[in-house]
């Protein structure tokens, strides 16, 4: 991409029509890599994936690959795991992004400020963002089984809960460990997306309403809040979404039982692939999948729209 | 006046017991880790729930690096990382100029393309991107790993990237065009060296996420050869019967470069993105 850039800085005898052509193209030959690769890595096979959701795709069997039509969309609509999934999905992302997000600002709002030893505390509260998921889901697990983890000895004693068994063995309370061990992960990620947010707050809009006697409550009503605002949409969008379609911590902490009972989309998508090695039905919930976060990230975003609208 | 100290003083000391408990809660379960890491086999059930072991042992660790594949799933994971980081860097460094600096046709087509990346279940391309991969000799391949994690990665690099140049004034390379640079001239002396956080924060977020990815490296790759750390992870359980001591071991020790990089850039992380964040 350099050397014909490079060229033209020693040739500066180009006509006219050729310079505009070359500043025509410039934008393109900066996003070009990027736009091949989306397209040739994911886009192509997305769209092959999505195909397959029409399709009969049975990893071991050689004769499938038919065109089944809408098969497998109305085998969905009477599948009764899905419909718990889709619940499953539901709460583990609602209860995920809105803790990992509540912890996290409040995380950030404790950094947002100078105090001794701070930045040694900003690397150790960051830490579990640089463990591997899966190494996380068996950290986890790990601390929460009765034999080899402290959790559940110390719940009882702490009377949260009744007995010292694994919550994740028992159906109703399965959910609730990957949920927190997804917090444990994520705080970070909203950490430094809202420390960086608050950084960005010029401080003498502070000092100001100091001075008109604000207290520290409403300053971060009326001044941190709305400022914060859009980029906050946006990274709870993006991160929503991710969250949505994450697996991983379920799959290797609960595999989505016991009984089905913490299957969500996500991982059910991974079960019926990995395990029924049924591609064409899995492509299908995935469709399913993929139009629901669609409408959501629509919706957001003209939310988002409405109240930079208002505010300006 | 004293009643202010005395608001002070409690602020501060819950400010601080605060702190420690988030602390607490983040080290406690690599804490846990390197604990089971650290416990003889004998002791690993009959001594589970207690906090240190009565004994422990550098065993697992020392088996994990001469007898296994380890050191080879390590040097794979490496080369795939980095490799990953490096040319994310670059191609997203490269978009998030483009998208950052130009209007152009194609312009919200492009930004859209990328958003629609970030929607669907990774999972569902694992089939179709086998059948195309194969062919090409990209399956058991470190470079197959490589084209697939930098793709997976661009799109939110780029954002991140075009988020950093939108936070240095478009006057600065325009001051050096006049001065008869070229644009990529001004783009590579001027603005490259002052987005160089932000892209060591790029480079060090998407290192990290290569490190850990799992799934694609497990279907891809087949061959232990080819194989990352994260497989060969899995690997362990079933070849050795499931022994989790070895495995935390191994665990803990893939988590240390992870971690190094992860403590080098964080200070980059925030600051790079304090650059462009409130853009909106």
């Amino acid at each position: 991409m350099g050397s014909g850039h490079d060229q033209s800085e020693t040739e500066p005898e180009v006509s006219a029509v050729g310079r505009r052509l070359a500043t025509g193209a410039e934008p393109y030959l900066y996003t070009a890599p990027v736009l091949i690769l989306i397209i040739t890595v994911m886009l192509v096979p997305l769209s092959v994936g999505l195909s397959y959701a029409f399709r009969d795709i049975q990893l071991l069997d050689p004769f499938s690959g038919g065109f089944v039509g809408f098969d497998h969309f109305r085998e969905l609509k009477a599948d009764r795991n899905f419909r718990a999934a889709l619940l499953n999905t539901l709460i583990w992302t609602a209860a995920s992004v809105a803790l990992q997000f509540i912890f996290g600002l409040i995380l950030a709002l404790l950094l947002n400020r100078e105090f001794p030893g701070r930045r040694l505390v900003q690397a150790l509260v960051f830490l579990p963002w640089a463990v591997p998921t899966f190494l996380v889901g068996l950290d986890w697990a790990w601390l929460f089984n009765p034999v080899v983890g402290p959790l559940p000895g110390w719940l009882f004693t702490l009377k949260v809960t009744h007995d010292a068994n694994n919550l994740l063995a028992a159906p109703g309370t399965a959910l609730i460990g990957p949920i927190v061990a997804s917090i444990w992960w994520g705080i970070p990620f909203f950490a430094i997306t809202n420390l960086a947010a608050l950084q960005s707050i010029p401080k003498d809009l502070y000092e100001a309403a100091s001075i008109d006697g604000a207290s520290v409550f409403k300053q971060f009503r009326s001044i941190t809040l709305p400022l914060l605002a859009p980029t906050l949409a946006i990274t709870i969008l993006l991160r929503t979404v991710w969250v949505a379609n994450f697996a991983d911590l379920i799959v290797v902490m609960t595999n989505g039982g016991p009984a089905d009972s913490t299957q969500t989309v996500a991982s059910y998508i991974f079960t019926v692939a990995f395990r029924r090695l049924d591609f064409g039905y899995a492509s299908s919930i995935a469709a399913v999948l993929l139009i629901l976060l669609f409408i959501y990230a629509l919706a957001i975003l003209s939310l988002r729209h409405l109240i930079m609208q208002r505010q300006s | 006046m004293t009643i202010r100290m005395l608001r002070r003083t409690l602020y501060w000391c819950s400010h601080y017991l605060l702190i420690g408990l988030y602390v607490l809660f983040a080290l406690f379960p690599l804490y846990w880790l390197i604990k089971v890491a650290l416990t003889p086999n004998d002791l690993l059930y009959s001594e589970g729930i207690r906090l240190w072991p009565s004994r422990t042992s550098l065993e697992h660790f020392r088996f994990v690096l001469a007898h296994s594949e380890f050191p080879l799933f390590f040097r794979n994971s490496l080369i795939v990382s980095s490799g990953t980081a490096v040319s994310v860097t670059l191609i997203s460094g490269a978009g998030g100029y483009g998208l950052s600096r130009f209007s152009f046709r194609g312009k919200p087509l492009l930004v859209a393309l990328m958003l629609v990346t970030q929607m669907f279940p990774l999972v569902m391309l694992v089939a179709p991107m086998f059948r195309l991969f194969a062919p090409l000799g990209l399956t058991n391949s470190l470079t197959g790993l490589v084209i697939v994690y930098t793709a997976f990665n661009a799109p939110f690099a780029t954002f991140l990237m075009q988020s950093f140049f939108d936070a240095i004034p478009k006057e600065l390379e325009e001051a050096a065009m006049i001065d008869g640079a070229t644009r990529f001239g001004a783009f590579r002396r001027i603005i490259l060296p002052l987005t160089l956080p932000g892209i060591a924060a790029t480079g060090g977020f998407v290192f990290t996420a290569a490190w850990s990815e799992l799934l694609f490296a497990l279907m891809l790759n087949s061959s232990s050869r080819a194989s990352t750390f994260p497989v060969g992870l899995l690997s362990f359980v079933s070849k050795f019967s499931v022994d989790f001591g070895q495995m935390m071991a191994a665990g803990v020790l893939a988590l240390i470069p992870a971690c190094l990089f992860f403590l080098a850039i964080q200070r980059y992380l925030v600051r790079g993105l304090t650059a462009g964040a409130v853009k909106g």
